[in-house]
């Protein structure tokens, strides 16, 4: 897979996996850098959080930037204040998990200018097509173009991230790469990645290019 | 899908075109989902400037006989008491819904069940009853969503989901099948004269007070048919079970778990899960307490099912109670030694 820029965000509709991706994401670049933030700005959404996974984060050596209040369960939209770390730090490597759609992508408009100006981030959808409101192309899209228009950024590429959690099958995820390619061939973004559980890799692993292996952080029995 | 997604997706597939509501952790994307998906269909979504407005709106749309609903969390519950009160004495059907949190005041955003007396009894003042649905999975927040106003229609009453902030948030794979809604009378409604029939009225207000008593009566004599035919509940391992296990909601999927576990031991426990918290599924409880020496009640608040539970079997048996609250969620490695200790006959509370 292509190396990651120095900031990656990780945006899309709520529910759609993006923490999962996030955390992911963080502890795989952890392994060939060794400062690495993972930075929870999600203002909208105080279940499942980053903040959840904080001790396996911490234990991998990532910094974990989150607001205060995250996990705590006090329900106010507060920004994390280290969060200035990631854009005056530039030996830092950061993954940052934005909050669900339009409303949440508005929390970025406080650090876009100085991740813009510096040039060296990427802007991921992360999009699973068995969510209801982004279950086709038009419809993502519309997601799509809201988040870039509250954040005053645009996307630079898209993680197919198609999944029914427990129950995702192969065939599932397979299934998802038409609906995943159409929404590049609409927009022109290249699909910079592909997120399955690690137990369906194997299944998956010569059919899918680009493949990342995801370790679920939430399971409810 | 989210749980509070799918009741949202479910209601539109019943039917419903009317939403009105306000935000409140841990239900808001039900108001999300409606705020997306009504203008699309020719719906109404609207936020209301507070949770008591919407409740008076839903009245509204109800008296003019449309499937409407609304949907909070507990304090917001609490602002809608005067309106469900309102709406069972004008014989409303509507869906509301309850994606509770720990309480009481503000309390926390954290899952609870703890609004279970306050459900199961009405909601409000005045003589009446919700009828009171308990999802335990994503996929019962849209099937008893549908069947919420399926019922509500056919009673003429208020039918309410009474779920937690963990259905609410959690996801899990849903199927949604459009289907036919029932044929239902509602010549009651306020549709116009059209100068060819008597003004209908629809009014909470009755000073007559043996009017009054009538209305009541005759309320009543609704409620004894939706107890007769509407019980809903689930009988989980119970075939061989000499210990009863009973919880609603999230609270029955962490008991399963702590059963399976107990029966790999040997114990021989089942559970049985209420679906209808109001009609409570007291037959086959008392039915139970034939075989089962012994009751262990699960719930998210202090104890207030047990009650019920203990009317339903006449005392006949100890119940022991296995609680969390204020937003904490029992541990099936909790569950497992109350049914433990129940096993080894410890002194039931």
């Amino acid at each position: 897979m292509e190396e990651f820029r120095r900031v990656v965000l990780l945006s899309g509709h709520y529910g759609s996996g993006k923490t999962n991706v996030a955390v992911n994401l963080a502890l795989k670049l952890r392994r060939r850098h060794e400062r690495v933030a993972i930075a929870d700005v999600d203002v909208v959404n105080p279940y499942f959080r980053t903040s959840d996974s904080r001790e396996e984060l911490e234990r991998a050596g990532v910094r974990v930037i989150c607001s205060a209040y995250a996990g705590s369960n006090v329900d106010v939209p507060a920004l994390p204040q280290e969060m200035y770390a990631v854009t005056d730090d530039r030996g830092l490597r950061a993954v940052i998990d934005v909050g669900g759609d339009d409303r949440g992508a508005l929390a970025l408009g406080r650090w876009r200018d100085a991740i813009v100006e510096e040039g060296d981030y990427e802007m991921l959808l992360v999009v699973n097509r068995f969510r209801p409101l982004t279950r086709d192309v038009p419809s993502t899209i519309e997601v799509m173009r809201e988040i870039e228009a509250a954040a005053n950024m645009r996307f630079t590429a898209i993680v197919n991230n198609s999944n029914l959690g427990s129950e995702t099958t192969p065939g599932d995820v397979l299934g998802s790469m038409d609906y995943a390619r159409a929404l590049c061939g609409e927009t022109g973004l290249p699909l910079r990645f592909t997120s399955a559980e690690e137990r369906l890799i194997p299944a998956l692993a010569d059919k899918i290019e680009n493949l990342f292996p995801l370790k679920l952080q939430w399971k409810i029995q | 899908m989210k749980g509070n997604e799918a009741i949202a997706e479910a209601a539109i597939q019943a039917g419903c075109r009317h939403y009105f509501g306000y935000p409140i952790t841990p239900q808001t994307e039900v108001a999300a989902y409606m705020a997306k998906r009504m203008p699309k269909i020719g719906g109404c979504f609207l936020q209301a400037e507070s949770e008591i407005a919407a409740i008076n709106m839903v009245y509204g749309v109800a008296s003019a006989g449309h499937r409407v609903m609304t949907s909070s969390s507990s304090p917001g519950i609490s602002l809608k008491g005067e309106g469900l009160s309102y709406m069972a004495g004008a014989n409303l059907p509507a869906l509301v819904v309850n994606v509770q949190r720990g309480g009481p005041g503000l309390g926390g955003i954290q899952p609870s069940q703890s609004d279970y007396n306050q459900a199961t009894r009405g909601g409000a003042h005045g003589d009446f009853h919700l009828l009171v649905l308990a999802p335990a999975s994503v996929q019962e927040m849209a099937d008893l969503t549908m069947l919420g106003f399926d019922l509500a229609d056919k009673y003429r009453m208020t039918a309410m989901i009474l779920a937690d902030g963990t259905m609410g948030q959690m996801m899990e794979p849903v199927e949604i099948h459009p289907r036919e809604i029932p044929e239902c009378d509602k010549s009651w409604a306020l549709t116009g004269t059209k100068m060819k029939r008597e003004h209908n009225i629809i009014n909470s207000l009755s000073m007559d007070p043996y009017d009054l008593e009538r209305m009541n009566v005759e309320r009543y004599e609704r409620y004894a048919a939706v107890e007769r035919d509407e019980v809903r509940y689930e009988a989980y391992r119970m075939d061989d079970a000499e210990i009863c296990v009973v919880a609603f909601g999230i609270a029955a999927r962490v008991a399963k778990n702590a059963i399976n576990e107990a029966r790999g031991q040997g114990v021989k426990v089942g559970l049985i899960r209420p679906v209808t918290l109001w009609p409570f599924p007291k037959a086959p409880l008392l039915a139970a307490a034939e075989k089962c020496e012994r009751f262990i009640t699960v719930e998210l608040n202090m104890g207030q099912m047990v009650d019920d539970v203990r009317l339903a079997i006449e005392c006949r048996r100890p119940v022991d109670t296995c609680n969390r609250t204020g937003g904490v969620i029992p541990s099936a490695a909790e569950v497992y030694s109350a049914i433990m200790g129940a096993q080894k006959g410890g002194a039931a509370k």
